[in-house]
C-alpha cells in the first residue's frame, strides 16, 4: 500500500498488525456486510497514521474490495492518508491529529453504558502518542466514569519519529501510570497471538475499570531492514525494498 | 466616566436586561424535557455557564468533565456517535481556543452532531480581563468547514437559537455573554437560522451587527435619524451560513455599510460581511470592533467605551461611510 502510494507509515502499521488481526478476526463482533450494525463493537484508531493496517484489516474482512488498497493516498481514493469516517466503510472515526482517539472512545463507551448497551469499545494508541496531554485527560475521565466497556491498547514499540520514546520523552513506569489513573493493566508480547487473544478475553471481564493492554511490539515487525528503525516510521519502500519486504512477510505468514 | 454613568446614558436602567447565558440555560431545560438524546457537558464552570440548572434537573445526562476541555470535546464526539446530542459548554476562549484542533479534526472534519456554547464572549466579560474575554472565536470557528456560527443579540434569541441548534445536524457554535444586556426581542420574535433580521428599513446607510452591538446599533440609528441620516439595521445573528441575500439587498439600497461587533476586526463578523460585499456588491464599508489588541480588566461598559464599541462609535462610522460614498 505505502509502496504504491509512494508515502505513508509502514513501521507503526507493522507493529500493530498482529493486534489488529486478532481484534478483527478473533475478538470484535462486527459485520462487514452491515457496517452500521448497531450491535457492533467499536474500534478507534487513535494513531491514525497507521491506517494501512486498518485498511488492510477492513478489506480482508470485506468492508470494501481489496482493489482499493492500491489507491491509498491517491486523488479521489476512498482511502485517505489518515482515516476519515465519511469516506471509508468500516472506519468509525476520523483521526490523524494524535491524542484525540481515547476521548472519542471514552465518550462512546459512556454513551453506550447510558443506554444499557453491553458492547465493547477498543482504542489503539501509539506509545509516542501517550505524550499528548489529552490522552491523560481521557484516561482520568474513563477511570472516573468506570468505563469497564472500554479497552485501550498501547502499541509499545518504543519508537517515535525523533528516536526512541524513552530518549525523546520517557514514559516509564507506564503500567503504574495507567494504574494510577484507575485502569486495569495487562502487559503482553504484542506479537504473540495467543497472549493477545487472552488479554482481550480478560479485558472483557472487567467489572468496574477500563482496561489497557500494553503490548510490547517491534516497529516494522516482519521486515528485517525495517525492524526497530525510526527511519521507517513515515517513509515508503522503493521497488526493490518492497519486493524484499513482501517476500519476508509471505515467509512469515505460511 | 464611570460604568454607572455610562449605563444611564445608554438608558439601560429603563430596559429589561438579562445575560444571554440565561436564555441558553432555559433552552437546555426545555430540551432536556423534550428530548432524551440531549446531554450536557461542562468543564468545571457550570455555575457560571448556568449548565448547573440542567445538571440539577437531569443529573444522569450531565457530565462534568473537569478542567479538561480537549477531552471534553472528544467525549462529546464519542457521545454523538451513540446518537446523543451533546451541548458542550465552557468559556469561549477555552472552548474555541484551547480545543481548536479537537474541534477541527474530531468534530468538524468528522461532521459530528455536537453543539458548542462559548460563554463569556466579548469585552463585556469585564473584570476577569483579557485572558477570559473571548474576542477571536467568531473568526476561528467560522473558518472551519461544516461549522455553523450563531451570535444571539439577547436572551430570547439565545434561547431560540439553542433550541434551533438541537434541530440542525452537525456542529454549531453559539456565542454567549456574561453581562446582562438589553432584551430587544420578545418571546415571540421568530428566529430563523441563517436568515438575518432586518430591524429597520431606511435608506442612507446599513448597519450590520451581532450580539450586544445590535442594541447599540439601534440606539445609534435613533440618534442618526435626528441628524437626518436614516439607517437600515441588520441583526446578523447567524454569521455562518451568512445571509448573502439580505446583505446585498441592503447594500444595494444604501450604498454604505457599517459593521459592528464585540470581537476582533480580523476575521470576525465584519470580515464575513466584507467578503460578501467585496465579491458581489462593493460599497463603502466602515468597521467597528476591537482593533488588533487584547482587552483588560474593567467594568463592562468602561471597556466598551475605551475600546470604541459604543453607539457613538457606530454613529461616527456611519457618518464617515455616508461621507465616503458621496
Ligand atoms: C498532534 C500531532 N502531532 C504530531 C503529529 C505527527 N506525527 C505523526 S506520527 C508521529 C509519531 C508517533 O509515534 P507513536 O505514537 O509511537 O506511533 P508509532 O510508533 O506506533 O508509529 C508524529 C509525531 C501528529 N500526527 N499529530
Ligand atoms: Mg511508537
Amino acid at each position: 500500500m505505502t509502496y504504491k502510494a509512494g508515502s505513508g507509515h509502514p513501521g507503526g502499521s507493522l507493529s500493530s498488525a498482529d493486534i489488529m488481526a486478532v481484534l478483527y478476526f478473533g475478538v470484535m463482533k462486527h459485520d462487514p456486510k452491515n457496517p452500521k450494525w448497531e450491535k457492533r463493537d467499536r474500534f478507534f484508531l487513535s494513531k491514525g497514521h497507521a491506517c494501512p493496517v486498518l485498511y488492510a484489516a477492513l478489506a480482508e474482512a470485506g468492508y470494501f474490495p481489496k482493489k482499493h488498497l492500491a489507491t491509498f493516498r491517491h486523488l479521489n481514493s476512498i482511502l485517505q492518508g489518515h482515516p476519515h469516517r465519511l469516506k471509508t466503510s468500516g472506519v468509525e472515526m476520523s483521526s490523524g491529529s494524535l491524542g484525540q482517539g481515547l476521548s472519542i472512545a471514552a465518550g462512546m463507551a459512556l454513551g453506550l453504558k447510558m443506554d444499557g448497551n453491553r458492547l465493547k469499545v477498543f482504542c489503539l494508541m501509539g506509545d509516542g502518542e501517550l505524550q499528548e496531554g489529552q490522552i491523560w485527560e481521557a484516561a482520568m475521565a474513563a477511570g472516573h466514569f468506570k468505563l469497564n466497556n472500554l479497552v485501550g491498547i498501547v502499541d509499545y514499540n518504543n519508537l517515535q519519529i525523533d528516536g526512541s520514546v524513552e530518549k525523546v520523552m520517557g514514559l516509564a513506569p507506564l503500567a503504574d501510570k495507567w494504574r494510577a489513573f484507575r485502569w486495569n493493566v495487562i502487559e503482553i508480547d504484542g506479537h504473540d497471538v495467543l497472549q493477545i487473544k487472552k488479554a482481550f478475553i480478560k479485558a472483557g471481564q472487567s467489572k468496574t475499570k477500563p482496561t489497557v493492554i500494553i503490548a510490547r511490539t517491534v516497529k516494522g515487525k516482519g521486515v528485517s531492514f525495517m525492524e526497530n528503525q525510526a527511519g521507517w516510521h513515515g517513509r515508503a519502500p522503493n521497488k526493490e525494498e518492497y519486493m524484499k519486504a513482501i517476500a519476508e512477510l509471505n515467509r512469515r505468514t505460511v | 466616566m464611570s460604568d454607572l454613568h455610562l449605563k444611564k446614558i445608554l438608558e439601560l436602567d429603563s430596559m429589561k436586561q438579562q445575560p444571554t447565558r440565561f436564555g441558553y440555560a432555559d433552552a437546555l431545560l426545555d430540551l432536556g424535557a423534550k428530548d432524551k438524546r440531549v446531554v450536557v457537558l461542562d468543564a468545571d464552570l457550570s455555575k457560571s455557564t448556568l449548565t448547573n440548572r440542567f445538571a440539577e434537573k437531569y443529573p444522569k445526562r450531565f457530565f462534568d468533565i473537569g478542567i479538561a476541555e480537549q477531552n471534553m470535546l472528544g467525549m462529546a464526539g464519542g457521545l454523538s456517535l451513540t446518537g446523543k446530542i451533546p451541548f458542550v459548554t465552557t468559556y469561549g476562549v477555552f472552548l474555541a481556543g484551547r480545543a481548536w484542533d479537537q474541534i477541527r479534526t474530531s468534530i468538524c472534519y468528522a461532521d459530528l452532531n455536537v453543539k458548542l456554547a462559548g460563554a463569556h464572549g466579548g469585552l463585556s466579560v469585564g473584570p476577569d480581563g483579557a485572558t477570559h474575554q473571548a474576542l477571536e472565536e467568531i473568526s476561528i470557528m467560522r473558518v472551519l468547514p461544516n461549522m455553523k456560527v450563531i451570535v444571539p443579540c439577547d436572551t430570547h434569541q439565545a434561547r431560540l437559537a439553542t433550541l434551533e441548534a438541537a434541530k440542525i445536524s452537525g456542529p454549531v457554535y453559539i456565542r454567549l455573554g456574561r453581562e446582562p444586556i438589553p432584551v430587544i426581542t420578545t418571546n415571540r420574535t421568530p428566529f430563523r437560522f441563517g436568515e438575518a433580521q432586518v430591524m429597520q428599513q431606511e435608506k442612507d446607510v446599513t448597519i450590520v451587527a451581532c450580539g450586544l452591538m445590535v442594541y447599540l446599533s439601534l440606539l445609534a440609528a435613533q440618534k442618526l435619524a435626528k441628524d437626518g441620516i436614516s439607517c437600515q439595521v441588520i441583526n446578523l445573528h447567524t454569521i455562518k451560513p451568512i445571509d448573502r441575500k439580505a446583505i446585498i439587498a441592503s447594500a444595494k439600497k444604501t450604498g454604505a455599510v457599517v459593521t459592528a461587533e464585540e470581537h476582533q476586526l480580523a476575521g470576525g463578523m465584519g470580515s464575513a460581511v466584507a467578503e460578501v460585499l467585496a465579491q458581489e456588491c462593493p460599497v463603502t464599508v466602515e468597521m467597528v470592533g476591537v482593533k488588533d489588541t487584547f482587552g483588560e480588566s474593567g467594568q463592562p461598559w468602561e471597556l466598551m467605551k475605551k475600546y470604541h464599541l459604543m453607539d457613538g462609535d457606530i454613529i461616527k462610522a456611519a457618518k464617515k461611510a455616508v461621507q465616503r460614498k458621496k
